[in-house]
């Protein structure tokens, strides 16, 4: 009984509804729905260029602000020749390549073969031996065999840091003026080597 | 309570935004002939950035690089370079990386101003919203008395 004096009072409720949904409609309640989607979508796109961004980059791998600089001044003792002392000029005339190395570096070992082979096939290579002790390099590259022109003894890590360098191996790609074109940081693959740095040294020959 | 938790957390969160990097690892027994030169030392181990760790500071760092870089810093501040001397020295072979405020440039221009951007952005829609929920009905006074009319009858007949 209850339930049929309810049901006209319901009708007028829905008429009434209706009514002020035809009322909302002339005030542009539409609108409002879609304004309210700007901050979802300037969130969703930051973390879009942000997932994006962090993906691009290792970012372990820091962009070296040496690029189109010389190489810095130095004046260091030669690893096998104590009574010889290197400089920057020393690089000078030909495309070179100078790595940074040591004995605790795994990394050293592991791309000590393409190396040897690079200087096999006639580029200049010369070592930074970095932050190590002199009779544990010379052992080491006893063992590994020396593909280097030449060892300069970083043992205080001094030319390394005028270099930006922070690890090893690092491996700096030089023009015939001495100056640095390119950085390497990590291993020196294969992949490395006939994709980015071959190319890289014969443009450099051909440019000069 | 609630006002007490509240107050609580906010020191909380302004505690680890002031203090949170004051950790310092790496002991080094470094002489300095005056306490002036120690804290700007430690001022700028404090500031520099371990270029081999991620995040981590150079007062912070056992890296090889980080204990190098410290002993520059040493070296510098007894010669007596300035602090700003000092961060350029830095910045010319390390770059935007070792600096844990970055210089605004071309290419740091978003890392500045994206975050008020970003605020002015959330003022504005906050504004915005706040005002559309609490916009006042815009039924006619007539419109108002029919609703309040039928809600009384449907409560009273509920209540059959």
């Amino acid at each position: 009984m209850t339930d049929q004096k309810a049901v006209p009072a319901q009708d007028a409720v829905h008429d009434t509804v209706d009514s002020i949904d035809r009322l909302d409609s002339t005030d542009k309640p539409r609108n409002l729905n879609k304004t309210l989607l700007v901050p979802l979508f300037v969130f969703l796109s930051l973390v879009a260029i942000l997932a994006i961004g962090f993906q691009l980059e290792d970012p372990h791998k820091l962009p070296s602000v040496l690029i189109d600089r010389p190489f810095p001044e130095f004046a260091m003792r030669e690893l096998h020749d104590a009574q010889r002392t290197v400089t920057q000029n020393d690089f000078k005339g030909e495309v070179s390549l100078v790595n940074v190395w040591a004995t605790w570096c795994p990394n050293c070992v592991m791309e000590h073969p393409q190396l040897t082979a690079i200087a096999a096939s006639g580029v200049p290579l010369y070592g930074i031996n970095y932050n190590d002790v002199d009779e544990k390099a010379k052992g080491w590259l006893q063992r590994y065999g020396d593909p280097f022109t030449f060892n300069i003894v970083d043992d205080q890590g001094k030319l390394g840091i005028d270099l930006g360098v922070y690890g090893a191996p690092e491996t700096f790609v030089l023009d015939k003026n001495g100056v640095i074109q390119y950085k390497h940081i990590g291993e020196v693959t294969q992949r490395d080597w006939l994709i980015t740095i071959k190319p890289l040294i014969e443009q450099l020959e051909h440019d000069s | 309570m609630h006002r007490a938790g509240f107050l609580l957390t906010a020191a909380l969160m302004f505690g680890c935004l002031t203090f949170g990097h004051h950790a310092n690892a790496a002991i080094d027994a470094y002489a300095f002939p005056d306490e002036t030169l120690r804290d700007r030392y430690n001022g700028l181990i404090d500031e520099l950035r371990c270029p081999q760790c991620l995040n981590t500071n150079l007062a912070g760092s056992d890296a090889m690089v980080a204990k190098d870089l410290r002993r520059e810093v040493h070296r510098l501040v007894l010669e007596g370079k300035s602090d700003d001397e000092v961060l350029e020295f830095m910045y010319e072979r390390y770059g935007d990386f070792i600096l844990y405020e970055p210089r605004f440039k071309r290419g740091t221009w978003l890392l500045w101003l994206g975050p008020i951007a970003l605020l002015l952005l959330a003022l504005f829609f906050g504004i915005r919203f706040s005002r559309l929920s609490n916009q006042v009905s815009n039924l006619t006074e007539d419109e108002d008395r029919k609703i309040d009319q039928l809600l009384k009858s449907q409560e009273s007949s509920a209540d059959k």
